[in-house]
């Protein structure tokens, strides 16, 4: 069987498995068969047709994992659009900056959720959506919103064979729409599928939340596969004494998620406990996973085997490393990103666009089939975000320095711009200072990231406060709250009466990150 | 002292001194918001939990460690106190 779409893949397990469980929801105790999700998913679409979404149209998807947004999800792409997942407990007002900006056709939106999208899109210059529909599935709530942004906003970009588009934090302080199409997700699942072989007897977890791209394997991988999904919510998925043993009791398969949540686990979860024996895999991705903790992680689960995955959500998975049975008592670096997945190419180049010798430490750059189309109706960005070689082929530059190593495998050395990872999402420096610009008492604002033995890193905000009254921090995190995602928000804030600056009158972050 | 002041007082330090350094103490009072406010987030939650469990002798269930019991001073005394019986 060959899919051409993400929906192909349930398709075709319906018919092979029909009454197999497909998806299952361990907090509200509801599972799903294949055949139901399909046909729930089919309803969907008949409706999102009623509200007049057309192929190659957007729609947005707010609410918290569960079965109705994965049956959302999948009735999205049946309908020939795109899904555009959002973070459900960042900033409203983000979310329908999000909707405005690749002008979703229609929103599905948890009902508990609906009132503050609406109150949120009153703020924006475009009209408020319209309600047309409930539905209820396993006991959720959605809301079907029609809106009029596609009409008011002049959309550039080729919509055709859109999949979805996952906002990331962007430098300008707004977010940006990474694009990916069936082709270039389908690429990427079909590489797990050669190089994981699941089974249908697999069971996986879904820890990360839809709108973070390590979901794509979660949902597409398990679903071709005619294996299990287990979701794990938001809010399970953050507190290490309650999934410990929800891991253990769903024998979870197949783990795949940051290593902030293992390192949580190990430290707090008391899995000395549990029963683990049905955990065949661990994959994480994300951050770099200090080797310490690692090992901690290995004695508690030490029959799996362990795969880091890395690729910016540009990319996919463009890289990997199976991690050896053994962690040697000596080793404190930690372990390379690994080696080109079979359908990528990549290289390392110089800031000329040089390929840089063997050994030698350059950027790393990403050509091939599971690389995103571009970002959403930001031509410029996208043009300069890939080099073309001599031959016309695009490659995606990652912005992460790296240097070839030991047997072809890359080692991840830093970035080469402001960008953080910080529980394995994508940090902005700059979308940070944006937001604290915002404050009325704030006249300059600089964010810098530290490296943080116990969190990995530690984002720290020097501002320069204009009132005489000292700032509390408890109204500026606050503030903070209102403005941004929640890890976004900086661990510790100073304040100084003017920030530094180098010779030509710019910040001067080397300064700061020395006075700290 | 009654208990519950002295209970207040351990917790709020602790706050204090973890995860709100510089801050005047004033500004963290009994029902300022801990988790929906951004003071805490999924790791400094945890730590938070230990420190109760360790300080008052309590233990916490895994279903506890959210807003509802978590959120202010006040609701993380209440709930030590019904544990405390």
């Amino acid at each position: 069987m060959s899919a051409m779409t993400l929906h192909d893949l349930l398709e075709h397990s319906a018919r092979r498995r029909p009454d197999h469980v497909a998806v299952e929801d361990p907090e509200r105790s509801v599972k799903i068969s294949y055949h139901d999700l399909d046909r729930l998913a089919e309803r969907v679409k008949e409706r999102l047709i009623q509200a007049g979404v057309r192929p190659g149209d957007r729609v947005g998807l707010y609410g918290h994992k569960s079965i109705g947004t994965v049956v959302s999800l999948f009735g999205i792409l049946k309908a020939g659009a795109a899904y555009v997942p959002v973070d459900p407990d960042a900033p409203p007002t983000r979310n329908a900056f999000i909707f405005q900006n690749c002008a979703v056709r229609a929103i599905l939106v948890e009902t508990a959720l609906a009132g503050n999208l609406r109150a949120a899109f009153n703020e924006q210059p475009l009209s408020a959506p319209t309600p047309l529909h409930f539905l209820t599935a396993y006991g959720v709530e959605l809301e079907l919103l029609q809106t009029a942004a596609a009409e008011e906003t002049n959309v550039t970009e080729p919509a055709e064979h859109l999949a979805y588009i996952l906002y990331t934090s962007g430098s300008t302080g707004k977010p940006k729409g990474v694009i990916h199409t069936h082709s270039s997700a389908l690429s990427f699942v079909d590489w797990c599928s050669a190089t994981f072989e699941p089974t249908e007897e697999d069971r996986f977890s879904s820890h990360a939340p839809f709108h973070f791209d390590l979901s794509i394997l979660d949902l597409y991988v398990p679903l071709k596969h005619g294996a299990t999904l287990v979701l794990i919510g938001e809010e399970l998925g953050k507190q290490p004494l309650r999934l410990a043993p929800v891991i253990a009791e769903e024998r979870i398969s197949v783990w795949y998620s940051t290593p902030s949540i293992l390192r949580l686990l190990v430290e707090y979860g008391k899995m000395e406990t549990f029963d683990y024996s049905a955990l065949r895999m661990v994959h994480f991705a994300g951050e770099v996973f200090p080797v310490k903790q690692l090992r901690a992680l290995k004695a508690c689960w030490p029959h799996p085997r362990y795969f880091n995955l890395y690729g910016p959500t540009e990319t996919n998975v463009c890289t990997y490393y199976e991690l050896p049975s053994e962690i040697p008592e000596d080793r404190t670096v930690p372990f390379p990103i690994g080696q080109t997945c079979e359908n990528d190419r990549t290289k390392v180049m110089d800031e000329h666009d040089r390929a840089v010798p063997p050994g030698e430490e350059g950027e790393l750059y990403v050509s091939g089939g599971s690389v995103m189309q571009g970002y959403w109706n930001l031509p410029e960005r996208t043009a300069a975000a890939f080099y073309r070689d001599a031959s016309d082929t695009r490659w995606y530059r990652t912005g992460d320095i790296v240097r070839e190593g030991d047997q072809g495998n890359y080692l991840f050395l830093g970035r080469r711009d402001r960008m953080v990872k910080r529980r394995g999402y994508r940090v902005e420096l700059g979308e940070i200072e944006v937001a604290l610009y915002r404050h009325p008492a704030v006249t300059e604002a600089a964010v810098i990231a530290l490296p943080d033995e116990e969190s990995g890193v530690q984002i720290k905000a020097f501002l320069n406060w204009t009132d005489s009254t000292r700032p509390s921090l408890i109204r500026l995190k606050q503030f903070c709250v209102d403005n941004l995602p929640l890890y976004m928000i900086p661990d510790r804030f100073a304040f100084l009466p003017s920030l530094p600056k180098t010779s030509t009158d710019k910040i001067d972050y080397q300064e700061l990150k020395e006075l700290d | 002292m009654t208990t519950n002041q002295s209970e207040r007082a351990a917790i709020k330090d602790f706050i204090m001194r973890e995860f709100l350094p510089g801050e005047d103490p004033a500004e963290l009072e009994a029902d300022t918001p801990l988790i929906t406010g951004g003071i805490l987030d999924s790791i400094s939650t945890v730590k938070l939990v230990a420190f109760l469990e360790d300080r008052f002798g309590v233990r916490f269930q895994a279903h506890e460690m959210n807003v509802d019991y978590l959120n202010t001073i006040s609701k993380i005394v209440h709930t030590i106190e019904s544990k405390q019986g």
